[in-house]
């Protein structure tokens, strides 16, 4: 199972990764149209400290803690992927308190959302990868039967 | 074939279901459920009555759930005894369910004190369970006005998702403050006042002490303990609940409030597992053995419980008290205990606490300030020492970057 993995030796914080994590969700075909003057709501976010950066997305973890602690039934683990079904989701957040990578937020309309490796929208291929100047963010198999 | 029998079917249970099923693909598994629908999402009846989900949405689960399980459901039906010598569950019909490994995931049961007058009341309700929430929706009109006895969480999301469909929403509790569990006064006024600006009311510090009705007109009042009299004519009772522990505890099964159960969710008893809100177990972040009802550790219990009942080996040893809850848009989080030292930072609209003891944190409330707030959480479930972390970093926000390269390539340059 491919995964979004990070150097953070390699990463900018350029941001650039939000932008197109943005657009690639956003469903519209020109990227200044749907992301010019407007606040971005990215499904993946740089974390900075002193002297890193890096780009921080859901991690789909094994055993994720959001899918069981979703008091919706709204998040669900399917092909190694973690997905939110945004109709039954009612922005109560408790995905947001359990998670230790701090890998979801609410979007636009305040309904939670999440990275789901772009394999739905018109990427198809993670675009936070595709789009790294530097490298840093790539999809790749790092070992998990699945 | 192995023979499973679950007592329940809500949160816990599907979970125990999911679990069985990780290890066993064939074993019998019959579930006993009092309640007549699917596995909902109990948290959601309030969601349901102000109109952002519906019956289908909510289903905790998909309409195949049961059938790709390979469960037999035996809805309406109410377990009233275990027999743990010939390993049989006997129901209030009389049918007896043998098992090999049974799981008691009964959830719990709204507390309602004796009232004075309460039998008198009409239209009186619980706010636990979908049929309570149907039945409650039927009886209000946009000219009720609706007495809700108990500020917790229950009552107050009554309260939210009756605001805009009736006259009046009064609520009241003994405690001065809403959320009393969870919150201090300070905390809870910034809740209490996000629900008066919906015109939500309190009398607070006082609670109901009789209800009479009026003989002539037939309408209802309840007079107070501070002697206030308050006209109502529906009624919600949201004073508390209790764990469903009596089938264990009635055979001998250890336990104070809830069911005792350890980091398998085993009880005392040899076979019978539990798991949810009818349990009580360790709390990790003060070591205290307590009720820890909340849904992610129904679900977490029931999965453990089902992976252990089917021969495999689950340890769940992580639960604190945890809660997110909204009101009218405004998030309040708290997790843990309040004990230790206080790191505080408040503005007009938000509150952060941060409780730490030693080289832990061990607590927090998080009101209108909730980003990322998992990080926080799993540093307490973990006992992540603060010294391997740079805690001042993160007082300002939860934040990743905070700890050591080490731990961060663990979370991000691997699987997790
Ligand atoms: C209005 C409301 C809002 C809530 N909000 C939140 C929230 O925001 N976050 C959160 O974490 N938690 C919340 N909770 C709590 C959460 O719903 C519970 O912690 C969770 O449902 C517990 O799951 P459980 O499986 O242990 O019990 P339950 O979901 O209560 O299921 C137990 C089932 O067992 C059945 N049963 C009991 N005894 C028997 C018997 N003898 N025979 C047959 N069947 C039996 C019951 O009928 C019930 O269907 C809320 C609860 C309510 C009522």
């Amino acid at each position: 199972m491919k995964r979004v993995y990070v150097n953070e030796e390699w990463c900018l914080g350029c941001h650039l990764c939000e932008y197109n994590c943005a657009f690639a969700n956003s469903g519209m075909q020109d990227m200044a149209l749907a992301l010019k003057g407007k606040p971005i709501y990215p499904r993946i976010h740089i974390e900075e400290g002193e002297k890193i950066s890096y780009a921080v997305s859901c991690r789909h973890c094994e055993d994720p803690i959001c899918v069981r602690s979703c008091i919706a039934g709204a998040i669900s683990k399917e092909g190694g992927v973690v997905k939110i079904d945004r109709a039954k989701c009612v922005s109560c957040f408790t995905c947001i308190l359990v998670c230790p990578y701090g890998a979801l937020a609410p979007g636009e309309d305040g309904v939670m959302q999440k990275c789901e490796l772009c394999l739905q929208n018109s990427c198809g291929e993670p675009a936070c990868v595709k789009g790294c100047p530097n490298r840093a963010i790539v999809y790749e198999e790092r070992g998990e039967e699945e | 074939m192995r023979r499973y029998v679950i007592i329940g079917n809500g949160i816990a249970a599907v979970n125990c279901i999911e679990g069985i099923r990780s290890v066993d693909a064939k074993g019998r598994i019959t579930v006993v459920s009092e309640e007549t629908h699917p596995a909902y999402c109990r948290p959601l009846i309030s969601y349901l009555l102000d109109g952002r989900t519906d019956q289908k949405r909510m289903q905790y689960r998909d309409p195949d759930f049961y059938d790709r399980m390979g469960c037999e459901m035996l809805y309406r039906r109410k377990a009233v005894r275990i027999d743990r010598e010939d390993k049989k569950v006997e129901l209030l019909d009389g049918t007896l369910l043998p098992y090999d490994a049974l799981c008691v995931a009964a959830g719990s049961h709204p507390f309602v004190p004796k009232f004075e007058g309460l039998d008198e009341v009409g239209k009186k309700f619980s706010f636990t369970t979908l049929d309570d929430a149907l039945a409650l929706e039927q009886a209000v009109d946009k000219d009720s006005k609706v007495l809700i006895v108990g500020a917790g969480m229950i009552g107050l999301k009554c309260a939210e998702c009756l605001a805009e469909r009736v006259a009046e929403v009064t609520v009241c509790d003994l405690a001065d403050h809403v959320l009393p569990t969870f919150l201090n006064f300070e905390c809870a006024a910034y809740v209490q006042r996000r629900l008066e600006d919906h015109g939500i009311r309190f009398a607070l510090g006082d609670s109901a002490a009789r209800f009479e009705k009026d003989a002539s007109s037939g309408a209802y009042r309840a007079v107070l303990k501070s002697g206030a009299v308050l006209a109502f004519d529906v009624l919600v009772l949201a004073i508390g609940a209790r764990a469903n522990a009596s089938l264990v505890k009635d055979i001998g099964g250890a336990g104070e409030r809830g069911i005792a159960v350890d980091e398998h969710m085993r009880t005392s008893l040899p076979d019978i597992y539990a798991a949810g809100d009818c349990t009580e177990s360790t709390d990790v972040s003060c070591g205290e053995r307590k009720l820890l009802s909340n849904l992610p550790n129904a679900a977490m219990q029931g999965y453990a419980a089902g992976v252990n009942m089917a021969g495999g080996s689950a340890v769940f040893d992580r639960a604190i008290m945890m809660n997110s809850i909204s009101f009218f848009g405004l998030h309040s989080m708290t997790a843990g205990s309040y004990n230790g030292e206080l790191f505080e930072e408040k503005t007009d609209t938000s509150v952060k606490r941060l409780y730490t003891e030693g080289d832990l944190l061990k607590g927090f409330v998080l009101i209108g300030c909730s980003d990322r707030a998992g990080i926080y959480t799993s540093m307490i479930r973990n006992r992540t020492p603060l010294s391997s972390v740079d805690f001042e970093m993160m007082k300002k926000a939860a934040t990743t970057a905070a700890f050591s390269a080490g731990a961060r390539e663990k979370m991000f340059g691997g699987m997790v």
